[in-house]
C-alpha cells in the first residue's frame, strides 16, 4: 500500500471506536513535570566535564572578518578555545531545509551575526573572553541597503493572475484601494536557543531546543560534513519555538565543532539579545489591497500585492497573500509578493507565516468595503464565499466559515453593535466592536510513528516528533488509546529523540494531524493483528478498556490475544488530495475595544473566536492554541514591533522589556468556540491544523473595532497611541 | 559580566564616601552589569544597613532609602495622604521587581535609551565623547524637553515624577555631612555631561525621602503606555490638585517620560492656580508647558500626547 494520502478516509473510524478519549479535554501528561521544574530543557542536561561556549556577534553590519585575535583571550583564565571554523553557520536554517544553511561566519551578512565561539571552563569566563575578543573587519556596511524598497525588489514569484483586475476595478460600483504596513515580528519564545554537544568517537549527541528533529539531523550532519547516522538529537521538551527552532541555528553547529575539537562536551546557550538579533524575524510588509465590488457587495476584483524583505540568497519570502488565494470571491485577480534584499537578520517562518500579517490587512480592507457597500461586515463576508477557489476551480473540503461567523456573532452579541463610529462613550473611553474572518492553509506532512501494544496491555507511542508546548504528548496518546481501546493512563508517549521514527516535526500547524495519522495507521495495523487473533475482521473489532470483542464474539482481555509485544509502524505522506482539494481552516473573530479619547491607548475588553479545523483531537489543547493565537493577534494589533536602526540595520529592541508582547493585563476574557467538523480530505483522522489559525485575521478585528469606537481607520500596525492621536475626535466633544 | 569585588555594609557610615558602587535591589544595576554597560570594580551591598522604616515626621513622612517599592506603595499612611506616590509606584515595573526595588535605587535608575543599553553604539552617557546614536536613530522613547545636542535620553521612572509633584525632599549623607536635595532638583539636564544623571556626588548615599504635610485634593498619576502593564511611560502626568468654589486653589504637576528629569514647570502650576477649569485653560497650560518642546522624529507624537494627557488629568482632577 502506498503511504500517500490520495483518497479521503470517510470511515469515521474515530467516531466508531469506543474508548471515548479522542477529543476529550485531557491535561497534558508532561504538564506537572514542567510546572515542577522536572522537565529537562536543552541547556539543563548535566554532562560531566562540560565546557561552556559563548557566541560573539559581529560589530559591523556587513563585510568580512579579517583577523580574530585569539591569542589575547586564550591567555585569559579558563579559556579553552576560540572557534571560527568555516562549517559554522552564518544564518539559521529555514524550516524543512534538511541541509546546511549558509556557512562560513567570516563573511558578515547582518549586524550581530555570530562570527566566533569562545569556550571556557565556566560560563562567566567564556562571557568575559567573548567580550574581550578583538576582531578586525573589512567593513562593507557603506554599500549595504538597510530598508526595503519597491524599486529594488525582485518581481513577484508565482503571482496569481486571473481575468483583468484593472478593468474590473474601473467597472466596480465600490472600490477600496488601501496600503497597509506591518512591522517585523520576533518569535520571542521563552526558552532561548541552547545546545549541549557530546561526541563518542565519531558519534555526536546533541541536546537541543528544536522543532523538527529529522530535518535538524540532516542539517547538522550536512553542516559538519558527516553522515547523518552519526548524529543523534534529543529535544523532548521545547520552551516554545513559533518557527524560530524549525531549522538548526548557530549554537548547535558551534557547540558540536567545539566539542569535537576539545574532546569534551560543550554547552552553548544564546543570550536573549543574540536570539533576537540573529535567529529569525518575520519580515515587515507593505501591502496594497484593491477590492472592487458590485452594488450588492459581491467582489469582482481582488488585488493583494506585498513587499517583504530578506537577506540576499534567501529564497523565503513571507507568503503574505496565501489566504487571499482562496478565501473570498473576485474573478479578476492579481496576487503577488515581491522580496527586497536588505541587510537585516534572516527573515523566516514566524508562527502563521503569511496569513498572520496578510489576513489582518485583508480583513481591514473588507471592513472598509462593508462600510462602502453599507452591509454588515458579517453579511459582506458571507456574500463572498466562492464555490471553488477563484481562478483555479479547486473545490473546498470542509469550510465552516459561515457557521463560525454565525456562532461567533451570536455568542459575542454582535447585534449590539452600532454601525456608526463614535456612538458609545464611557468616561474617557470610546467603545467599539469589530470582527474579521480567520483563514489559514492546512498542510499534511510526511510522518512516521511506531506503536507498541505490550504483552501486558500497555500502549507505547514512539516518534521523534516534538512537543513545543502544543500538546503532542497528550494527543498522540489519545489517538493510540482510542484506537487500541486502552485507558489513557495505560499509554506512554516518547518524543523528541532522533533514534525514533521520523515524525513530521512541529511547524506549519501540521504536527498533530500528520504524525497523529502515522500513529493512527500504526494502531490500525495492530488492530488487524488483534482482529485475526480474535477471529473477526478488523472492521468488526471492538476495543475498550482492555477488552476485545465483536458482534457474535465474546469479550476477552486484549492481553489474552497477545503472546508478545506487538509493534507496528505507521507512515503517511501527503498525496494528491493536498493539490486537488483546498483544505484550509476557517474561523471568525469578534472583539470589543476601548480607545482612550485623550491618549489614544487601546485596551481590548473582550474577544470571541469561533473556529473550524476538522476533528478536535483534544478540546483543551486546541482551545489553548486558539487563545495563544489570538494573543499573538493582539500583540500584532497593538504592541509588537521590531525596531531596526535605518542607518546600520541593527535591531534596537532586542529583549522582552523592549519588544512588547502582550502581558496579562492586556488580555481580557477570551472566549473560544470549537466547531466540530470532519475533514476526510485532510487526513485519516479527519483533523486539520489549529496551531496558527487563531492569529490569522485577529488583528484585523481589533483594527475594525478601533474604527468603530472612534472613527480612526488605521492601516499601519501596531496601532500604538501615537498613530491615533492626529485623527482622534475632540475628547471634550460629546458622543455622537 | 565583568568580575567584581563584593562587600556588605553594616551601617550607613560604612557606605558613605566609598568608591565602590552601591547595590540595593539590584534590579537595574545587575541588568546593566550583565550587558557590561555598567562595569563597577566593586559592589557594596547596602541592603543590611537599615534605613528601611517609614516614620512620621511632623505632619509629613520620612521613608527610608531601603524601603522596598512594594512596601511604600502599600503603606496605609501613604495610600491615604499621599496616594499619588502609591499610584505612581504601582504603575511601574512588575510586582516581582517592586518587591526587590528600593526607594533610593528607584531614583537612580538609568535611562531606557536603546543605544545606552547596547555597547556597540555611540553614547555620550555611557562613554563620554563617543557621540549620541539616538539622534537620528530609533528615538521613540526620547526627550522632548530639556534635551541637548549631546544626549536626548529620558529619565524613565514613575516614582520620582510623583515625588516631584508632592514636593518631596531627598536626604543624603556625604563625608562632609548630611544634605537635603529637593526632589525637583535631584536629577539634572544632560547638557554636555550626560554621563551624570543626577546631582549625587561620588560616595554620597541616599538615606531617605521625606514628604511634607499632605497636599490634599485630588491626586492622579496618569501613565500613558504602549501596553496595559510592564511598560515604561510614553508620557506621564502627576497631579495633586485642590479645588475651592469652582476654582483651582492649588495644583502641583510633574511630567514623566519627556525629559532627562521628572519635568516640572512652576509657571504652568501658577497659570492654572485661581482659574476656573475649562478645556481652553488646559490648552493654555499645555501651550506654556510645551513652548520649548522639540521632537526628535520618532517621538514627535509626545508633544500632542502630553498636551492631551495633561487635559485628561486636569479634567479628571477638576471634575470638568
Ligand atoms: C523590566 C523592567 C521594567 C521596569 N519598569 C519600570 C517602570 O515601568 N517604571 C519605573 O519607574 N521603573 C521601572 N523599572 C525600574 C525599577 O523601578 C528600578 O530598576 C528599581 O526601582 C531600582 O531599584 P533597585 O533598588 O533595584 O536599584 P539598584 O539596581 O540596586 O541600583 C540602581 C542604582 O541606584 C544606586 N543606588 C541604590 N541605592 C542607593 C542609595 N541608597 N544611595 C545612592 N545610590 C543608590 C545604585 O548604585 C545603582 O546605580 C523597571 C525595571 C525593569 C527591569
Ligand atoms: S540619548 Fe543619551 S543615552 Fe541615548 S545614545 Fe544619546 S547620549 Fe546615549
Amino acid at each position: 500500500m502506498s503511504d500517500t494520502y490520495d483518497t479521503p478516509d470517510t470511515r469515521d473510524m474515530l467516531d466508531r471506536t469506543r474508548q471515548g478519549v479522542i477529543g476529550q479535554p485531557l491535561d497534558r501528561p508532561e504538564g506537572p513535570l514542567k510546572v515542577a521544574g522536572q522537565a529537562t530543557y536543552a541547556a539543563e542536561y548535566a554532562r560531566e566535564n562540560c565546557a561552556e561556549g559563548v557566541l560573539v556577534g559581529a560589530t559591523i553590519s556587513t563585510g568580512r572578518v579579517t583577523a580574530i585575535h585569539k591569542d589575547e583571550v586564550l591567555a585569559m583564565p579558563g579559556v579553552l578555545g576560540v572557534y571560527a571554523a568555516p562549517q559554522m553557520l552564518r544564518r539559521p536554517a529555514q524550516g524543512t531545509a534538511g541541509e546546511a544553511p549558509l556557512q562560513d561566519p567570516s563573511r558578515v551578512d547582518y549586524p550581530l551575526q555570530p562570527v566566533a565561539l569562545v569556550v571556557a571552563e565556566t560560563f562567566e569566563q567564556a562571557t568575559a573572553a567573548a567580550k574581550a575578543l578583538r576582531i578586525d573587519y573589512d567593513d562593507a556596511s557603506d554599500k549595504a541597503r538597510f530598508l526595503p524598497t519597491q524599486e529594488t525588489a525582485e518581481a513577484a514569484k508565482e503571482p496569481v493572475t486571473a481575468g483583468d483586475l484593472e478593468a474590473a476595478l474601473r467597472d466596480a460600483a465600490h472600490v477600496i484601494d488601501a496600503n497597509f504596513t506591518t512591522p517585523g515580528h520576533a518569535s520571542a519564545a521563552m526558552e532561548p536557543h541552547a545546545a549541549v554537544a557530546e561526541w563518542d568517537g565519531d558519534d555526536l549527541t546533541l541536546w537541543g531546543s528544536l522543532q523538527m528533529i529529522a530535518f535538524n539531523v540532516a542539517e547538522l550532519a550536512d553542516s559538519l560534513g558527516i553522515d547523518p547516522k552519526h548524529v543523534r538529537i534529543l529535544s523532548p521538551y521545547v520552551g516554545g519555538g513559533f518557527g524560530s527552532k524549525l531549522g538548526i541555528s548557530h549554537e548547535a553547529v558551534a557547540a558540536s565543532l567545539a566539542a569535537r575539537e576539545l574532546g569534551r562536551p560543550v554547552r552553548v546557550v544564546m543570550s536573549r539579545q543574540l536570539v533576537f538579533q540573529s535567529i529569525m524575524r518575520r519580515s515587515e510588509t507593505v501591502q496594497r489591497i484593491r477590492l472592487g465590488a458590485g452594488a450588492d457587495g459581491r467582489l469582482t476584483a481582488f488585488g493583494h500585492e506585498a513587499l517583504v524583505s530578506n537577506l540576499p540568497e534567501e529564497s523565503f519570502s513571507e507568503p503574505v497573500t496565501q489566504a487571499s488565494e482562496f478565501l473570498y470571491a473576485g474573478d479578476n485577480r492579481l496576487l503577488g509578493v515581491r522580496k527586497s534584499d536588505i541587510t537585516r537578520l534572516t527573515a523566516g517562518s514566524v508562527r502563521a507565516p503569511g496569513e498572520a500579517v496578510g489576513m489582518q490587512a485583508l480583513e481591514v480592507a473588507m471592513d472598509e468595503l462593508a462600510i462602502a457597500t453599507n452591509l454588515d461586515p458579517v453579511e459582506l463576508r458571507k456574500r463572498n464565499l466562492p464555490e471553488t477557489v477563484p481562478g483555479q476551480g479547486t473545490p473546498y473540503s470542509s469550510r465552516r466559515l459561515v457557521e463560525a461567523l454565525d456562532a461567533g456573532a451570536a455568542a459575542f452579541g454582535w447585534d449590539q453593535r452600532s454601525p456608526t463610529p463614535c456612538a458609545r462613550r464611557e468616561g474617557e473611553w470610546w467603545i467599539g466592536m469589530g470582527m474579521s474572518s480567520a483563514a489559514r492553509v492546512n498542510i499534511l506532512a510526511k510522518a512516521e510513528a511506531r506503536v507498541t501494544l505490550t504483552a501486558q496491555g500497555h500502549v507505547v507511542v514512539e516518534t521523534d516528533h516534538t512537543d513545543i508546548g502544543t500538546g503532542s504528548y497528550a494527543i498522540f496518546g489519545q489517538i493510540a488509546a482510542e484506537m487500541l481501546g486502552q485507558p489513557i493512563d495505560r499509554t506512554t508517549v516518547k518524543l523528541g529523540d532522533s533514534l525514533l521514527p521520523a515524525g513530521s516535526g512541529s511547524g506549519g500547524s501540521w504536527g498533530a494531524s500528520s504524525t497523529g495519522s502515522a500513529v493512527f495507521y500504526a494502531c490500525e495495523a495492530i488492530r488487524a493483528t488483534l482482529a485475526q487473533a480474535l477471529g473477526c475482521s478488523a472492521d468488526q473489532l471492538i476495543l475498550k478498556d482492555g477488552q476485545a470483542w465483536a458482534e457474535g464474539v465474546d469479550a476477552r482481555p486484549v492481553t489474552d490475544l497477545l503472546t508478545e509485544d506487538l509493534t507496528r509502524t505507521g507512515k503517511i505522506e501527503p498525496g494528491e488530495l493536498m493539490e486537488k482539494v483546498n483544505q484550509s481552516t476557517y474561523g471568525a473573530f469578534f472583539c470589543e475595544v476601548a480607545v482612550n479619547a485623550f491618549t489614544g491607548e487601546t485596551r481590548l475588553r473582550r474577544m470571541t473566536g469561533a473556529f473550524g479545523f476538522g476533528r478536535v483531537l483534544n478540546a483543551k489543547t486546541a482551545r489553548s492554541q486558539c487563545i495563544g493565537g489570538m494573543v499573538w493577534g493582539i500583540g500584532s494589533a497593538l504592541t509588537e514591533e521590531l525596531s531596526f536602526d535605518a542607518r546600520d540595520g541593527h535591531l534596537v529592541n532586542h529583549d522582552l522589556a523592549e519588544y512588547h508582547v502582550p502581558v496579562h493585563a492586556d488580555i481580557p476574557p477570551m472566549e473560544v468556540i470549537l466547531l466540530e467538523e470532519r475533514d476526510a480530505d485532510a487526513s485519516p483522522l479527519q483533523s486539520k491544523g489549529v496551531g496558527e489559525l487563531g492569529i490569522c485575521g485577529a488583528a484585523g478585528a481589533i483594527a475594525n473595532a478601533i474604527y468603530n469606537a472612534c472613527g480612526v481607520r488605521l492601516r499601519d500596525f501596531p496601532m500604538t497611541p501615537d498613530k491615533l492621536l492626529a485623527d482622534l475626535p475632540d475628547p471634550f466633544a460629546p458622543a455622537a | 559580566m565583568k568580575a567584581f569585588d563584593y562587600s556588605r555594609a553594616e551601617a550607613t557610615a560604612d557606605a558613605v564616601g566609598q568608591s565602590a558602587r552601591l547595590i540595593a535591589g539590584g534590579t537595574n544595576l545587575l541588568d546593566l552589569m550583565k550587558l557590561e554597560v555598567e562595569t563597577p570594580e566593586a559592589l557594596l551591598d547596602i541592603t543590611r544597613i537599615g534605613l528601611n522604616a517609614i516614620d512620621a515626621e511632623g505632619e509629613g513622612l520620612r521613608i527610608g532609602a531601603l524601603v522596598s517599592n512594594s512596601d511604600a506603595a502599600a503603606d496605609p499612611r501613604i495610600r491615604r495622604d499621599w496616594p499619588l506616590l502609591s499610584r505612581a509606584i504601582l504603575a511601574g515595573a512588575s510586582p516581582q521587581l517592586r518587591n526587590k526595588a528600593t526607594m533610593g535605587g528607584n531614583l537612580c535608575q538609568r535611562t531606557r535609551c536603546g543605544y545606552f543599553m547596547d555597547n556597540r553604539s555611540a553614547c555620550n552617557k555611557r562613554e563620554p565623547g563617543s557621540g549620541c546614536a539616538a539622534i537620528g536613530g530609533v528615538n521613540r522613547n526620547h526627550a522632548i524637553l530639556g534635551a541637548s545636542s549631546d544626549c536626548i535620553a529620558t529619565y524613565p521612572g514613575d516614582m520620582a515624577v510623583a515625588l516631584s509633584a508632592l514636593q518631596a525632599v531627598v536626604h543624603t549623607e556625604r563625608p562632609e555631612g548630611a544634605r537635603e536635595i529637593p526632589m525637583r532638583h535631584f536629577h539634572r539636564l544632560p547638557g554636555d555631561t550626560p554621563q551624570q544623571d543626577n546631582h549625587l556626588e561620588s560616595g554620597e548615599v541616599i538615606t531617605a525621602i521625606s514628604l511634607p504635610a499632605p497636599l490634599g485634593g485630588r491626586q492622579i498619576y496618569r501613565k500613558v503606555r504602549d501596553r496595559a502593564s510592564y511598560a515604561f511611560a510614553l508620557v506621564s502626568v502627576a497631579a495633586a490638585l485642590r479645588m475651592e468654589e469652582g476654582r483651582i486653589a492649588s495644583v502641583h504637576l510633574a511630567f514623566g517620560g519627556v525629559a532627562h528629569t521628572p519635568w516640572t514647570n512652576d509657571h504652568v502650576d501658577e497659570l492654572l492656580t485661581g482659574e476656573r477649569p475649562s478645556p481652553a485653560l488646559f490648552d493654555k497650560a499645555a501651550d506654556l508647558l510645551l513652548e520649548d518642546a522639540q521632537g526628535q522624529g520618532h517621538n514627535d507624537f509626545k508633544i500632542p500626547l502630553l498636551r492631551r494627557a495633561l487635559a485628561a488629568v486636569l479634567a479628571e482632577a477638576t471634575g470638568e
